[in-house]
């Protein structure tokens, strides 16, 4: 039985692992996500989340990134 | 002479390479169709004398942002013999794509996989050889920090300069630079034949460090304190220098240049002593605090805290159009405007930046602050004084909030708001120094000629004709001020107080020694003389007017050269003249109405 879910970068709680399956943003960010390391199959963790609905923590391989949660969310991920 | 050029993506040290390399004989050159600075010096390497240009650090050859197309820009109209690509060693595996692209345009290259000390120490191995080989182009490992192989590296560097005799076509760049190249494969097959990298990554010592200071709670509390605090360091310490580096001037000036000057025509005695001498007097003034600025922004921003600063404040600021970066440089400007303005250079949106440019001088600086000290003293009780400061500043912040929201879409951010927390490091005392002397140089050679110019020429203003008492009603300024007497009685404000103004363009310190000439008064007389004249609305509309339009020369100057542009300067002038008139007149206005 698959239990893996399909759900999108903000919604992981922090601590918690997603694994890549798109990134569904326009270009400029697009270069500007995969050249940071995300790509599709890897592995991104959600670190924290900022106060007053601030930006994300996440970590890609062995990179710190921040952004907001808008963008977050349209980054497709699988949880196991 | 060969060009080479560096090159890599932020935060890879690229430029502690540089400064590692070149010292401190690096200057900031211009280049033709490019707004940005670029640092830029010659080296001798073997048997050449090569120029070795610091290019900002980009994430993708492709990309859309301003650092980007400047790369782009540079790497198609300026002759490159070699490529120096700068990666982070412990970010190899995403990185090494900046360098298969770079490669693509066919212009000799060589790969420096830097901090190597913390690959090191997180356990990730990197065959070089390996690498090299399958790169097909050199690749080692050095620490820039600790110049650790960086003479191996320009050793390199010689050998292909020796070797490259083929030139790169500048048609085959443009043709690479515009195709969209698939490197993912590439990359993939590289480091996975070459890297070994420990499967638990992360620094756990920044980890914990985190925990504390991006803390929901504890998070901005922290920042405000280490912002006061250090805010407290630079500009405490500042004022003692300041004012000693003052002293000094003065002494000499009345030991030294007066009784040489004693027989010339008072006017070459004035324009030499009053215009020169006060013009170097004022950049001079500056030094201190430039360099006390630098040595703590470069702490915090080489330690990585600025990026957490971003993360804190991203949510507040916003909805201003502003990054947390940015909100920072603002703090700092309450202190001085002109560091803070040269501060924002971190921001590598130039449409971000410029706004951030526009609101600093908004912020009530500490010069500012002496004028409102001695009004709110002459003009107010005791317990009424520190009220009327407080209003002040929140007037500052809110003249801050209003031209941010106004121009936030004149100067719309393209770039994505994505930012890297590197770990934190700690920068050695050498990047620390060496950033503050090239900033100080920097506002040396770019700002002195028009500061002193721009004092001489208000000391000609308020002298001339110079058969009258200077500053007085009958000088230029006099007359300049019954000119716009129209303008500025609806305000309250008087034709000595217009002139006292036009003085305050030059620096604002200089204004209550400017009403002390004007007055003919010094100290407790000009004190109670002041009382009798202004009324206390007259007073808030003149100190409102002092807060809003221009700070000083200085901050005009630096506006200039970091916006690359006489027209931004001039729309700050303009736009803080404006909202001084309106915020005055409104207050004014409305204080009469009410009977006040």
């Amino acid at each position: 039985m698959d239990i893996s879910k399909h759900k999108n970068l903000d919604s992981l709680e922090p601590g918690q692992v997603g694994i890549i399956q798109k990134v569904a943003v326009d270009e400029a960010l697009y270069q500007r996500l995969a050249a940071l390391g995300f790509r599709a199959g890897k592995p991104v963790a959600l670190i924290r989340r900022g106060s007053f609905n601030g930006p994300l923590q996440v970590r890609v391989g062995n990179t710190d990134i921040i952004l907001r949660r808008s963008e977050a969310h349209r980054i497709k991920i699988k949880t196991s | 002479m060969k060009r080479i050029a560096l090159l890599g993506m932020p935060n890879t040290g690229k430029s502690t390479f540089f400064n590692r390399v070149t010292g401190a004989s690096a200057r900031v050159g211009n280049w033709p169709g490019i707004t940005v600075d670029l640092m830029r010096a010659k080296i001798l390497l073997g048997g050449h004398i090569a120029e070795l240009i610091d290019l900002p650090g980009i994430y993708d050859l492709h990309g859309f942002s301003d650092d980007e197309q400047v790369v782009r820009h540079f790497l198609t109209a300026a002759k490159v013999d070699l490529m120096m690509i700068v990666a982070n060693s412990s970010q190899i595996d995403r990185q090494l794509s900046l360098a298969l692209q770079l490669k693509s345009l066919g212009i000799p290259a060589m790969l420096l996989l830097n901090m190597s000390d913390e690959a090191k120490r997180a356990g990730i191995r990197i065959n070089t050889k390996k690498m090299t080989e399958k790169l097909g182009v050199p690749v080692m490992q050095i620490s820039a920090k600790y110049g650790d192989h960086c003479t191996d590296a320009l050793k390199a560097a010689s050998l292909l300069l020796d070797k490259a005799s083929q030139e790169a076509d500048p048609a085959e760049i443009q043709r690479q630079l515009e195709a969209d190249i698939n490197i993912e494969h590439e990359m993939e097959d590289i480091v996975q034949s070459t890297v070994e990298m420990p499967i638990q990554l992360g620094d756990a010592l920044t980890s914990r460090i985190d925990k504390v200071l991006l803390h929901p709670w504890l998070g901005l509390p922290l920042f405000f304190a280490a912002m006061y605090g250090l805010f407290q360091f630079i500009f405490t310490l500042g004022k003692p220098l300041q004012d000693s580096i003052a002293w000094l001037l003065a002494l000499i000036r009345t030991d030294a240049l007066e009784p040489l000057l004693a027989s010339t025509p008072a006017w070459v005695n004035g324009l030499l002593l009053d215009g020169i001498y006060n013009g170097l007097g004022t950049v001079a003034a500056f030094v201190p605090i430039i360099i006390l600025f630098f040595l703590v922004m470069t702490m915090v921003e080489d330690s990585g805290y600025l990026s957490r600063a971003a993360f804190l404040v991203d949510a507040l600021m916003a909805k201003m159009g502003l990054d947390g970066r940015g909100f920072v440089m603002v703090l700092m400007g309450f202190g001085c405007n002109v560091p803070a303005l040269m501060g924002t250079r971190v921001m590598r949106s130039k449409n971000m930046r410029l706004l951030t440019m526009l609101v600093i001088p908004l912020s009530l600086c500490s010069a500012r602050l002496q004028v409102f000290l001695f009004l709110t003293a002459t003009l107010f009780t005791a317990q009424q004084a520190p009220l009327v400061l407080l209003a002040l500043y929140l007037v500052s912040f809110a003249t801050i909030f209003i031209t941010a929201t106004l121009f936030k879409g004149q100067y719309k951010n393209s770039e994505p708001f994505v930012l890297e927390l590197p770990p934190y490091r700690f920068p050695t005392a050498r990047q620390i120094w060496l950033r503050g002397w090239q900033e100080v140089r920097h506002f040396l050679n770019r700002a002195s000629n028009f500061i002193v110019f721009g004092v001489i020429l208000v000391w000609a203003l308020t002298h001339i004709p110079f058969d009258v008492a200077p500053a007085s009603d009958a000088t230029l300024a006099g007359k300049i001020g019954h000119l716009f007497s129209g303008v500025f009685s609806p305000i309250g404000i008087d034709n000595q107080l217009v002139i006292a103004l036009i003085f305050g363009f030059v620096a604002k310190e200089i204004v209550i020694g400017a009403l002390a000439v004007i007055y003919g008064l010094q100290g407790d007389a000009l004190m109670q003389l002041m009382a009798q004249k202004l009324d206390w609305v007259q007073g808030m509309s003149f100190m409102l007017f002092t807060l809003i339009y221009t700070p000083c020369l200085s901050t005009i100057i630096t506006l200039k050269n970091e916006a690359k542009s006489w027209l931004f300067a001039g729309l700050s002038i303009i736009w803080s003249l404006a909202l001084a008139w309106v915020v005055s007149f409104a207050f004014y206005q409305t204080a009469r109405w009410l009977g006040l």
